[in-house]
């Protein structure tokens, strides 16, 4: 196993290098000046001399090859340099942000884990029940709803709820103080964008913890099982759900590492300052640097996740080895 | 009333302030304590440092911690003529036939680490805006093309020599991104301000939150006593309309200084009522129809005119007004000026015309006669809602009144400019949006690349060049006015260079309970905050 994590670690060197070529070549075909649309944002005016100390600053007046070849000794250094929109260290940048796309993944990960997977059990335990089409339709509305408009329809329903009951309207804070500094207002910014985000996340591994669970509950070991006089509790716990837990996990990493930089609407309408607004930002300033470096956070988060749920692989299916 | 407009939305009840309003606030007392609470509708400033940047997200972070040489009046914010001293003793009148300006600097103000505030400073950092050292850039460096020298004589006197003088001048030093700096770290660190604030403003800097939030404290050794009246400012960032808008709804701010779209305000009013105000003006920022003159047939003058007498400004800027921040037809000149043209010169011009069916017989004439009858081309915008994208599906709904057939791409910032720069588009929706009105200065983005590099009409134009130096050198108001008359029918009417379409609306909706601050034509003027109370 031990061998095994270490193989996969290696593999995510090239991995690294494959989209940091992908990325900074991308980025490179967009139209446009991050040096033109800084010194132009406001409407100012400004001059060809005004771009070109510009273009010194942030490291554009060097040939594309030489930029590259900075960008990789910067890869295997973890130094992405400063931004080239704020000057700030990117490091710098991106550490502001991620404690708090961090806390709301975590956070709707364990809001959409309790409900997904008992649901999902449930459903597929009573098939074609009541319960089962309230479940089903519980989590087609959860796929078929934005996030970001079930986002803007909490913050109005709060508003409109405490208007009503108070006669002043509140919603949550909208400047984000670390879980650390102030637990209580920490958790009232977060939950929302959570709750919301979960929903969406609860229904797809609800689905998938239905369609799993109805396969495997159709195997000759649960019929075993049951045969020998196993209580059902043991059985459906046991024998059933662990194994159907395979895909359900699969689901969950992939979803967790989409989460850290994919939350781009909803961070906005909560006014979260996470990585996803970040993301926009950079490529909206075509910010190479900034982007490039939160690119490749996301592909480390993602093979980290792969790898995580390869670990659980074993853990929930003792017959999978990696050796 | 052109400067101030009351709005009434949807006959819900809100308190308009406007000038008369001004009066009876003016008579309150101001209240002392509290921390006023505002958005600011950007991700945060690139870098702190006025001088170097452009965008209001820089301004409205670190206004309230810098002094400036000489500003609009905050009490009559405005005016467009009315220029006070904020760091200077008092507004000197200017000698050597109106190309020397000596500013006499006040004594007793005191930068936040303690240490006297010279006129030493307040030059230096006038010769960083004007003419800034190798490495470094100065945003607004063009508007000060008049200015031969600025020097320090002594501790307490600053010295404008200008090379011409020019009326342009004045407005152009109550730039309210001139912060005043220190000397000696500008002396040390060109780019120490970028990254750091330290001034002698209004209030002390607090902290800054990367992407969430500014704060400052008052500053006790402020050299006008008794202000600022509150305890701090925090402004939070965000760029999100909908949750400025719930969050004053929420009392979580009190309000946004750059200003609301027509909607929010109408939702805020129905929510809130007399709990808020709203203050509206019309803004210093214009959308303008950019022509390229090096694609066919725009090379032809009779096209561009026809583009032009297709648009009927009259009759759609009340209604675009209800969904847009859009609201005055004007010319070149902000509608506010003393310089802009009245509606009866307006009316004369290709594009003004008070005939729209008249106006669009001429503009099918002229396509007929050019041979591009029911032509199509392609309209660039920017993926800006408020106003860009009304204003370009408008002017395309108005084209197709003369048989044009218009595809509008909407690209984003980048890409625009790069379209615009490169003259790889037919059509483009830009803007002219300025700061404290210099319409000398603001008119610059007609003038043909070759002398204002960000104009992207591709084309030279020698004789409006002309027009434009008499007209920045003249100082008779008469004089100068009929110049830009003329400037102005040369650009939209005879050459149909470009097509200005409506001046923007700024509407600023504000929690009731704040007083003190007075709206202006430009985002970026009156944003010290030093006047500013909470009558709570």
């Amino acid at each position: 196993m031990y061998r095994y994590i270490i193989n996969r670690l290696v593999l995510v060197i090239p991995t690294l290098v494959g989209a940091a070529a992908l990325v900074f070549a991308l980025m490179r075909l967009i139209p446009g000046d991050i040096c033109v649309v800084r010194l132009a944002s406001g409407g100012g005016t400004f001059n060809a001399h005004a771009v070109a100390v510009c273009h010194a600053e942030v490291g554009l007046d060097q040939s594309v090859p030489v930029q590259f070849v900075n960008f990789v000794i910067g890869l295997f250094r973890f130094d992405f340099g400063p931004s080239m929109w704020s000057g700030k260290p990117v490091s710098e940048e991106i550490l502001a942000r991620l404690p708090i796309s961090l806390e709301v993944a975590l956070l709707a990960t364990v809001i959409a884990v309790l409900i997904a997977i008992p649901l999902g059990t449930i459903s597929a335990l009573k098939q074609n029940s009541w319960t089962d089409v309230v479940v089903r339709t519980v989590a087609i509305a959860g796929i078929a709803t934005p996030s970001f408009w079930l986002g803007i329809l909490v913050i109005l329903a709060i508003l409109d709820i405490t208007q009503a009951i108070s006669g002043t309207p509140w919603m949550p804070p909208i400047d984000y103080v670390s879980l650390w500094d102030d637990p209580i207002r920490n958790l009232s910014i977060v939950i929302c964008p959570a709750v919301t985000v979960g929903y969406r996340y609860s229904a797809v591994t609800m689905r998938m913890t239905r369609s799993a669970m109805l396969e495997v509950l159709r195997e000759d070991y649960i019929r075993t099982a049951r045969a020998k006089g196993l209580i059902e509790k043991l059985v459906v716990n046991r024998h059933a759900l662990k194994n159907a837990l395979l895909p359900v996990v699969t689901l969950i990493g992939i979803e967790f590492a989409f989460l850290i930089g994919g939350l781009v609407v909803t961070e906005q309408v909560f006014n979260l300052n996470g990585i996803g607004r970040l993301f926009v930002l950079a490529v909206q300033n075509q910010d190479y640097t900034l982007t490039q470096a939160l690119v490749m956070l996301t592909v480390v988060v993602f093979v980290l996740c792969n790898l995580i749920v390869d670990v659980l692989y074993a853990w929930l299916d003792p017959r999978i080895r990696y050796a | 009333m052109t400067m101030m407009r009351g709005v009434c939305a949807a006959g819900l009840a809100a308190i308009l302030t406007t000038g008369a309003a001004g009066v009876v606030a003016a008579a309150d007392a101001p209240k002392r304590g509290g921390t006023l609470t505002y958005v600011i509708p950007a991700d945060g400033p690139p870098s702190f440092d006025g001088h170097r940047e452009t965008t209001f997200a820089t301004v409205h972070a670190t206004a309230p911690f810098y002094s400036v040489l000489i500003r609009i009046n905050p009490n009559d914010p405005g005016s467009t003529t009315d220029f006070v001293c904020d760091l200077c003793t008092q507004m000197p009148k200017p000698t050597d036939d109106g190309k020397t300006w000596t500013f006499k600097i006040r004594q007793d103000v005191k930068w936040h680490d303690g240490s006297p505030l010279t006129a030493y400073d307040v030059a230096t950092s006038w010769q960083y805006v004007v003419r800034p050292p190798e490495g470094m850039t100065s945003a607004r460096a063009s508007y000060f093309v008049m200015v031969d020298k600025v020097e320090a004589p002594d501790a307490s006197t600053v010295v404008f020599r200008l090379k011409f003088a020019t009326d342009a001048f004045l407005p152009g030093l109550a730039d309210p991104f001139a912060y005043v700096y220190k000397k000696d770290i500008l002396e040390k660190d060109p780019h120490w301000y970028e990254k750091n604030i330290m001034g002698s403003g209004p209030f002390k800097f607090a902290s800054y939150d990367v992407g969430q939030s500014v704060k400052g404290v008052r500053n006790d050794d402020y050299y006008r006593k008794g202000q600022p009246y509150l305890d701090g400012i925090v402004g939070l960032f965000a760029p999100k309309q909908a949750v400025r808008v719930d969050a004053m709804r929420a009392d979580r701010a009190s309000l946004e200084f750059r200003g609301l779209p027509p909607s929010a305000r109408d939702q805020l009013v129905k929510e809130l009522g007399d709990k808020l105000t709203v203050q509206t003006s019309d803004w210093n920022c214009g959308n303008l129809i950019t022509i390229n003159h090096k694609k066919k047939p725009f090379d032809d003058v009779r096209v561009r005119r026809a583009l032009a007498l297709a648009i009927d400004q009259w009759n759609g800027a009340p209604a675009l007004a209800k969904i847009a921040n859009v609201h005055t037809v004007g010319g070149v000149v902000f509608p506010g000026s003393p310089l802009a043209a009245k509606k009866e010169e307006l009316q004369k011009l290709t594009g003004f015309w008070p005939d729209i069916n008249k106006s669009r017989a001429e503009a099918k004439r002229l396509l007929k006669e050019a041979g591009v009858e029911g032509m199509s081309f392609e309209l660039v915008n920017r993926n800006i809602d408020q106003p860009y994208k009304f204003v370009g599906t408008w002017v395309i709904d108005e084209w197709s009144k003369v048989g044009l057939k218009v595809n509008q791409r909407v690209v984003p910032t980048g890409p625009w400019y790069e379209a615009m720069r490169g003259g790889t588009f037919d059509v483009v929706v830009e803007a002219n949006c300025q700061g404290v009105v210099n319409p000398l200065m603001d008119v610059g983005k007609y003038l043909p690349h070759a002398v204002y590099t960000e104009n992207y009409g591709q084309y030279e134009d020698q004789k409006e060049i002309d027009i434009y130096n008499a007209m920045i050198r003249e100082t008779d108001f008469a004089k100068q006015r009929a110049l830009i008359r003329q400037f102005e029918t040369h650009v939209l009417d005879t050459e149909a260079h470009a097509i200005q379409v409506l001046w923007w609306s700024r509407i600023i909706p504000a929690r009731s309970y704040v007083k003190g601050w007075k709206i202006s034509p430009s985002h970026f003027v009156n944003q010290d905050l030093a006047n500013v109370w909470l009558d709570k």
